[in-house]
């Protein structure tokens, strides 16, 4: 019987080798970057295969590296309990385009913490059933885990009640 | 005061009976935020009890409080429910404000937490430290008891 890891990259690569950009593995924790393109379709394979049966995204994540080549990444934290195995997927993203598709239908778990990566980055998850703030307030304008963002925040920006 | 021991009546000013009957029962509204609250709860327990000083009685209410302890860390968007909290105490009115966090932001120097709630409500104490032991606390209680005695504001 072959190891699920080996498994997976053979299976992805099979079935969307152009798509995928690199596999790593470091310190135990595989990583797979893919097309943003192919997302959707990717998701929806990996959770409906019997073999991986990648049943929970624990975690959505996003990351601002402010690079040259590409501005923010979002990783997908993926976990099959059935293989009790777990691995990273990170999708690029340019500053220019900051569409990426939604994955809420494919595990619903997945729409708060959508709803975070969008209020701390704006990132616009295309099919969120209700993409809104979820930490800061409604009104709010900013986007405060930018590398543009100050730390001590805009003044005035969120109004305190008066004295 | 002064205590006439023939006739046996008491004289003093109004103010001050009325400061030392509001000083020694201070009823607490716990506006128990983060970890502080857990060293307020303490305060308030039969190890370091509180009811020595007439403030046993935590209100979970506004209406009927008097000191509201702010016990932790105060976002911005939190701010506006202590605000409107301590409108809703009745006056007379005091606020201990209880830790780092509250009093100045503590170790968190960021964009989200208000910097010292002074910024938005008048503080009469401040406690030091992440958390302050209920002795610390306890401390506060008797100096604000002082200050009310005093008639201070």
């Amino acid at each position: 019987m072959k190891n699920i890891k080996q498994k997976l990259i053979e299976k992805l690569k099979e079935n969307y080798g152009t798509s995928i950009e690199s596999v790593v593995e470091f310190q135990g924790t595989l990583t797979i970057t893919v097309g943003k393109e192919k997302l959707k379709d990717i998701c929806t394979f990996l959770r409906g295969d019997f073999d991986l049966y990648f049943d929970m995204c624990k975690d959505i994540v996003g990351v601002d590296y402010q690079r040259p080549d590409f501005r923010f990444e979002v990783v997908y934290n993926l976990y099959s309990i059935k293989n009790n195995f777990r691995f990273l997927l990170k999708i690029k993203l340019q500053e220019t385009d900051l569409h990426i598709p939604s994955v809420v239908d494919i595990w619903p778990g997945v729409n708060w913490p959508e709803r975070e990566v969008y209020d701390f980055f704006g990132i616009i998850f295309d099919g969120h059933p209700d993409l809104r703030r979820i930490y800061m307030p409604e009104d709010f304008e900013y986007f405060p885990l930018r590398k543009e963002f100050p730390l001590m925040g805009i003044p005035g920006s969120i109004p305190l009640p008066r004295k | 005061m002064g205590l006439m021991d023939k006739d046996g009546f008491l004289t003093t000013k109004l103010d001050t009976l009325l400061n030392w009957s509001r000083k020694n029962s201070l009823w607490p509204m716990p506006m128990g935020i983060s970890c502080c609250a857990i060293e307020m709860m303490s305060f308030a327990g039969p190890r370091f009890d509180v009811s020595r000083f007439g403030s046993e009685v935590f209100r979970f209410s506004p209406r009927q409080s008097d000191l509201m302890i702010v016990a932790g860390t105060v976002t911005y968007k939190m701010a506006k429910v202590v605000r409107k909290i301590y409108d809703q105490m009745p006056e007379p009115k005091w606020v201990m404000s209880m830790g780092a966090c509250a009093s100045s932001g503590g170790m968190y120097r960021s964009y989200s937490v208000v910097q010292g709630i002074d910024l938005f409500i008048p503080v009469d104490i401040y406690v030091a430290g992440c958390p302050p032991r209920p002795e610390n606390v306890l401390n506060a209680l008797i100096e604000l008891q002082k200050k009310i005695a005093r008639n201070e504001k």
